[in-house]
This record gives structure tokens, sequence and C-alpha cells, in this order.
């Protein structure tokens, strides 16, 4: 099937405010007969159930946190992007644009992106309204830093603490709402199923973390903001509880998974210390601002202390690779630079998985006080995770997973291909391409939340009845019976193997096979051992417990037993998808200086997967990409 | 690995089933711990061995395991968060500890925060204490561009500084009367000093502190216990700053 986008025609300059005013308007008065069910009160999840709730439609918001102010955005360090252009160092809507387009290595809608850059502005006005604590300077004006693939300083922030800034601006907001009655919060929710009904969105299945009781509710609309799902390599910057499984549920309801093998690993992050470790912590971005990255040169100096390794037997690998963008090069390109050095034996740190990135030089040109103002509490963390002050000795960084530019395909209203169900932020796929660029998460999630799905959702709303299935519909009761009998399954296995250890087997697989260098061996490797995990799992997994109880080895077996079958799709569509491009990296498709070759011949679509049931192959879908606005060209950062 | 020094531990751990279960202390060893674990990361080993052992594992709340999220709550001998300067539970690293240490971990203790189970409670009314007036009541677009009021340097620091509580709940775990001033504080405070904050000033303090009281949390006789538990280092002087704003309010 070939799949419409349904982006607006005409002037993209225009084709916001043209769609905008093409789509129909609910009723004021009408609004308050809609049911809007928002899963996720992240940075989209938040902003979305706030502002809808605002609008007068009955919102029911869920999490899985016992609170809606913990979604993972709030772990966002760096920043976020506008077109404002304060600074007048010449940037615009079309140069946000351009650079998100470029950036995620022409894999993206162009009518998203523009829409993305154009309210861009709004966000920021919003959140200075709501009493964002942003960055300000001394005549009390806005504050701008520079990120990864821009040469403009379009970002802002507040200290390392932009995630949790924004994320609680849209938590005060929602909490307003909440008060207001507009939005019933429900905490310590996991969604377990979705409930499609004719082939239309209405309603979900949730557990309650609590009691353990199974919950079902119905709605006019479901909207997903779920976040991404690259805890599939076990080891990620996510916080634990982030999975894939509210989207899995969905795909398996019949919602089109997008470009799954678009996974970002991010440069700076914290090395990985040992077997049993939980997570991987990252270093913002920012932090190449003023940091320079840097491996020895020969192999005999990675055990040395760095402070006796000279400068010229440094190399500044990004500098002398990237002139023109050194330090500040997109993720995709700066972290398989530093695979590079790593796998060339050039690596620093415990089992030579590190490179330095370096602060002496800052500091000596601005003072230690400087750098501590900008980053003190990045410095802080590190120092409480590895015992080492960054301030004297250069921090160690390696790439980790980070960031899942895939998601559920959604069309230009954020609507996928089963009606009613609307995906925002990280869990759908729409504006990132194949790579995302710093300090772009956060403006996406906004921008998805506050500023486009209160629009988009009325043009859907309008056309359906309100209220007209109810939970005492036949399919609310099956997706009850389902998920119990999923659950009991896990509970009644009772064998060898954690739950944990299970996601440790399979992370290894997908970050060896699938992670930042794939070809066609690793992808079909991971496609034959993955199901070989599964079976395993359904056979030998131990889970104590009951199901009518707070039981955490359940809710993470549930979580696992999807990843289990999602890495296999995101190593089909890596396997399938025959170029490099962003953060898909096949090491068959590289030119000679070893940068990504695109092939725009035969892979300029988005690849969106139908599921056809366990063991059965997925089908392709194709929506092709079209370049209107900006010209098609090797990326380059040279 | 550069080192394989491990250590064997004692734990001392608070087990409740449910909220209306009494509770009781039960020990655990903890063994092959590195000084590179994390607490949560020597928990999860803890639990591993429980589960092969057909044992219910400890439950704990956490998330982002980097310091920021708020959702770990644990009190580590005697002090929330295990009494290192300025981190969380989920950032003390095993470090602190020497070889043979006996360590005691129980929940946040409070009358405003219910258990759930083992080392898990409710929370709800923080979220309850935001819900009274935490916020701008702005609507979402119609507000004025990002520079047309300008904020001097100092204030937005000193916002900003209110405005890094994570809400963890530990200055209320610390307090001798469960008090969540220090909370309460840091958010009336970050909006006070905001100029766009400040049309609702009045009413935000009134309702906000109402609220605290509503929800059975104590009231300040300036211990400092939350301050020294707090994980982000929220200052004192916050809750001082909420109570000048509420004695304002009383003659507003």
């Amino acid at each position: 099937m070939i799949l419409d986008g349904k982006c607006p025609t005409g002037p993209i300059e225009k084709s916001w405010d043209k769609h905008r005013f093409d789509l129909k308007l609910v009723n004021p008065a009408n609004k308050r007969k809609y049911n809007i069910i928002m899963v996720g009160t992240g940075l989209a999840g938040g902003a979305a159930a706030a502002s809808l709730g605002e609008l007068g439609y009955n919102v029911q918001a869920f999490c899985y946190q016992d609170s809606p102010r913990r979604a993972h955005s709030i772990a966002a360090q760096g920043g976020i992007n506008a077109a404002k252009n304060y600074p007048s160092d010449g940037d615009s809507i079309l140069r946000l644009m351009y650079d998100t387009i470029k950036g995620g290595d022409f894999r993206a809608r162009e009518a998203d992106v523009w829409r993305l850059s154009q309210v861009s502005n709004n966000i920021i006005d919003q959140c200075v309204a709501q009493g964002v604590p942003f960055a300000r300077d001394y005549a009390g004006y806005l504050d701008n830093r520079s990120f990864g693939g821009a040469q403009v300083s379009r970002t802002f922030y507040s200290r390392g603490l932009t995630g949790q800034q924004l994320l609680l601006g849209a938590y005060s907001a929602l909490s307003r709402q909440i008060k207001a009655g507009t939005v019933q919060m429900y905490n310590r929710r996991e969604m377990l199923d979705l409930v499609v009904v004719d082939g239309v969105a209405r309603g979900i299945t949730v557990r309650n973390m609590v009691t353990g009781e199974i919950e079902s509710y119905a709605a006019d609309a479901v909207c997903l903001a779920t976040g991404g799902y690259v805890n599939v390599f076990y080891l990620s910057t996510n916080a634990k509880g982030c999975s894939v499984t509210a989207n899995w549920k969905a795909a398996k309801k019949g919602a089109f998974f997008a470009n799954p093998c678009y996974t970002q690993i991010h440069p700076t992050c914290i090395p990985q210390a040992g077997e049993y470790q939980s997570k991987l912590t990252l270093m913002s971005e920012s932090l190449r601002n003023d940091g320079r990255i840097w491996a020895p040169k020969k192999k005999e100096d990675v055990s040395k202390l760095p402070a006796d390794i000279s400068d010229a037997d440094r190399d500044y690998f990004l500098e002398r690779k990237y002139p023109s963008y050194g330090n500040l090069a997109p993720r995709d390109i700066s972290s398989r630079s530093a695979k590079e050095a790593c796998d060339a034996g050039l690596g620093v740190g415990p089992g030579g998985r590190g490179v330095y990135l370096d602060f002496a030089d800052s500091i000596k040109r601005l003072s230690e006080d400087t750098i501590r103002e900008r980053y003190g509490n990045l410095f802080e963390m590190y120092e409480k995770i590895t015992d080492e002050n960054a301030y004297k000795r250069p921090m160690r960084i390696y790439p980790a997973p980070h960031y899942a530019m895939g998601g559920l395909w959604v069309d230009y209203n954020l609507m996928s291909n089963i009606p009613g169900l609307f995906v925002l932020g990280e869990a759908n796929f729409s504006v990132h391409g194949a790579n995302r660029l710093g300090a772009s998460a956060l403006m996406q999630g906004l921008s998805d939340g506050y500023f486009v799905i209160p629009y988009t959702i009325g043009g859907y709303l309008v056309t359906v009845k309100p209220g007209a299935v109810t939970t005492d519909h036949p399919e609310f009761k099956k997706s009850v019976v389902d998920v119990k009998a999923t659950n009991n399954k896990y509970l009644s296995i009772n064998g060898k193997k954690t739950v944990s250890e299970f996601h440790r087997e399979l992370g290894k697989v997908m970050w060896n096979n699938v992670g930042m260098a794939r070809s066609k061996e690793s992808l079909n490797e991971a496609i034959k051992v993955i199901p070989q995990i599964r079976d395993e799992f359904w056979n030998n997994v131990k889970v104590t417990g009951s199901g009518t109880e707070l039981n955490q080895q359940l809710e993470n077996a549930g979580r696992v037993a999807d990843f289990l079958e999602f890495g296999e799709l995101l190593a089909r569509d890596a396997l399938h998808r025959e170029e490099s491009c962003g953060g898909h990296f096949r090491v068959e498709h590289q030119l000679p200086d070893g940068e990504a070759m695109r092939d725009d011949v035969n892979f300029s679509y988005v690849g969106a997967w139908e599921y056809k049931g366990n063991d059965k192959e997925p089908e392709l879908h194709k929506e092709p990409l079209k370049f209107e606005t900006i010209h098609l060209a090797v990326r380059s950062y040279k | 690995m550069s080192d394989h020094k491990t250590m064997t531990l004692t734990l001392i751990v608070w087990r409740q089933k449910n909220a209306n279960d009494p509770g009781k202390f039960e020990t655990y060893s903890a063994k092959n711990i590195t000084e590179h674990h994390s607490f949560l990361e020597m928990l999860d080993c803890v639990n591993e061995d429980l589960i092969l052992a057909g044992k219910e594992p400890i439950v704990f709340d956490h998330d982002c395991r980097e310091g920021i999220c708020g959702m770990c709550s644990q009190v580590v001998n005697g002090a929330p968060h295990g009494g290192q300067d300025r981190t969380t539970v989920c950032q003390l690293h095993m470090r602190k500890f020497k070889d043979g240490d006996t360590i005691y971990i129980e929940p946040w203790r409070a009358r405003a925060f219910p258990i759930i189970k083992d080392l898990i409670v409710d929370r709800t009314a923080l979220d309850t204490i935001i819900q009274a007036g935490g916020y701008t009541s702005c609507h979402t677009g119609g507000v004025p561009d990002g520079n047309a009021i300008l904020i001097p340097k100092p204030i937005a620091e000193e916002a900003t500084d209110a405005a890094e509580c994570i809400g963890c709940g530990a200055c209320v775990a610390g307090c001798p009367n469960g008090a969540a001033m220090l909370f309460t504080g840091a958010k009336v405070s970050q909006l006070a000093l905001l100029p766009q904050g400040k049309a609702e000033a009045v009413a935000r303090v009134k309702n906000m502190t109402k609220a605290m009281m509503e929800c059975g949390f104590g009231n300040c006789t300036n211990h400092y216990e939350c301050q020294a538990a707090c994980p982000k280092g929220i200052n004192v002087k916050f809750i001082a700053r909420m109570n000048r704003e509420f004695l304002k309010a009383q003659f507003a």
C-alpha cells in the first residue's frame, strides 16, 4: 500500500496556516461531549492534555509513574530550539527547517518540519508565560547557546535542566486543568491494550499498578504520547520504565510502525562500568560547546593519565574531520567517529570504551567559574557516577542508545492509519527523519502537544458522534480477558531465568548486531537469535508474586515480552533499508571516507510495517518523500 | 574491569505487603557488590537472587536513575536518599560503603505519605499542593513574546534555584514534623519571583498552604532537616520567602 501523509499542498510558508483554516472546528458547546484519552504525560502528552482540557474537552490522562511530573522528558538537559533569531545570527523558520531536514538526512516530511519550525517560537513564549525560568543575560533578555548540526545560536536553556523545567511547566498547566476538572488523571496505570471497534480506536485497557486490577476506558479518540523504545538495547539513557509496550500493542491492533531502524546513539554518555549496570547516563550535548573531544593517537597512550599525553599525541578527531562544525557535528556522525576510534584500539577507560571530552582549554579561556555556571550540575553528576573531577581531568564519554526517531506512522494530523488513534512526541515518527538534532526533541514534544493536536484532533472529532461506544462493548470485554490471560501466563511459567536476564540478553544482541554499524550478516543473525530468546522467555521466565497486587516483575515481564517481538521488527527494517542514512549505518553502504551513503533513488520513503501475527513476516507499506523546498543533497558537515 | 574488589553487605529492609499490613524489617545479604554499583543496582542484584530463590523481591520506586525524576525514595541508615550531599538514592554509589557494613533501608515515613508496599509510598499529596495553585493561569497560545518582559539575571537565577525541586518528598521524610514547607515554599517562591507569577501570588500562597495543611503535612519549626535531605540543595530561605508571601497575602 502507498501511504498518504495528507500533507497540505501549495507554498510551504502558508501550509500550516492554510491547513488550520481548512480544518473543521468543534463548536465550543459541543467540546465537553467528547472524551479524549491521553496515554503518557511527558512533554507531548502533558502539554496536549492540558491544552485539550482547557479547550473544553473531557480528557482522561494516564501515566505509569506516581505523578505526571516524572515523565522521562524531565531528563533532557541541554535545551530547546526555536527560530526566534534573537541573536540576529542568520536564523529563520526556513533555516531551522533546513537544518532539521538535513540533520535528519532527508528522511522526514517537509510539511511536518516546516510546521515544527514555525511553532517553535510560540513554544518559547508559552513556556516563559508559565514561569519556566530560562537562562537570561544581565539585561534580562533570553540567552541562547549552540547545539550540534547548526551554525546559529538558537537553543534556549535553563542550566542543564531544560527538560525538567519545560516538563514542570507542562505539568503545572496540566495540574491547573486537573483542579478545574477538565482532566481526570490516572497515575500508576500502564496501558496494555488498544481497543479497536470496527476499525476505529475507541479506548484502552490498563493495569492499575497498585491493585493489579485490569481496567477499561472508552473515548472518542485515543492519543499515545508514550515516548521511545531504545530500551530495546537494555542499556540506554532512557528511564527504566520506558518501553515500546503501548506502541507495540497499538501496532498489534493494526497501527503501522514507521522507520523502527532509525535509532539515535548519543555520543556523549558516561561509559559503562560493569555487567550489573542498569542504565547509561547522558552528558548533555551542550557540553560540546566548550569541551573538545579527543582520543590518543598512539595505542600505547590509552592507559596513560590524560594529562601525561601531550597535545601533539592527541587526535581531536571531530575538529580534524569536520573543521566547519568541529565538536558540534551531528550526533550520528560524532558517535560513529568515537566508535571508530575505540574500534581502532584507541579507546580509554574500562574496556577501552571511551574517548575524552576535555574542558581544559575552555577553563583556561573562560575560567572554571564560568564553566561551573554553565554546566555545574552535569559535572556534579559525572563525579557522582565516576568519582572523577572533570574540572581537573577530562570526562570519558562513549555513545549510548538515546532516542527513537522511528515510531508509529501518522499523517499530517498526527493520526495513525487507525482512525481515532493519534500519536504524539517521540512515539510517532514524524519530524526527525533518520537522525534527530540536539534540542529538537523538547521542541517536537511541545509542538505536538500545545500547538498541533489541539487543532488537528478537532478535525477528526467533528466526524464522529460522541460517546458512540462504551466499555460495555464486547471488544472491551475481550480485551480485558486477553490482558488477564497474558499476565497469568507470565506468572505461570515459573522458569529459571529472571526477566532482567532476558532483557540483558536481548540488549546484547541488539547492540552488537543492530547498533551503530549494521551489516547484512549481523542483522540476519539478530533475526535468527531474537526468536530463540523469545521462545526461551515464554518457557523459562520466572515471575514471582501475583497479578492482584503491586508486582514490578510482572510489569517488567510485559515490557520485555514486547521488546522481544519489536526488536525483530527493528532488525528487519534495518535489513530491508539497503542504504546508510542518519542513525542507520549499514557498513555495506559507505563512501570511501567512511561517510554514510544514502540511496535516494530506491529508499527515499518512509517504511511503515504492518503486523501480521506472531512469527509471520510483517508487511511493508511505503510513503514516498518529496523534497520541494529543500533540495536533496549529500549531507556534509565538513 | 580495572578492580575486582567486591563487598558483602548486610541489608535490613522494611517489608510491608500492602497498606494494611503492619510491616517488619527483614535481613538480606548483598554479595559481589563493587564500588561502581549504584545503590539501586546493588538492590537489583539482591532482587535477582531473591527471585531465583522463589522469594518476593523488594519493591522500590525508581525510574530515571539519574537523579532528576524524583521517583526514588528510600531512607538509608536513617537519612533520606542516604545522606550524601545533594544526591538522590539512585545516584548514591557503593563506594560510599565498606565491606561488611550493615545498611538499614526504609520508606519515606510521613503521615501524608501512606505506604503502598515495601519501600513505595503514595505521594499524591504533593500533586494536590501543586494543583491548588502551583502554576500561572496562562492559556495555551495568546501569550506575549518571550522577551516582552525582561527578567534580570539574578532574579531568573534565584527562581531557577527554587525550580530545581524534583518533588521527591525527601524534605518531608527528613522533617521531624513531616512538613512540606520546603516543597511548597520552592514553588511559591519560583512563581513569586518571576513577573509572570506575580498577578496570582496572593491567591497562590493562600491556596497552596491551605492544601498543604489539609493533606496532613506538619508545620515548620526550623530544624532545617529538609535542606539537609534535599538532593537538589533547595535552600530554606524559600520557606522564609513563602512565609513573607503568606503574611503579605493576609493584608492584600
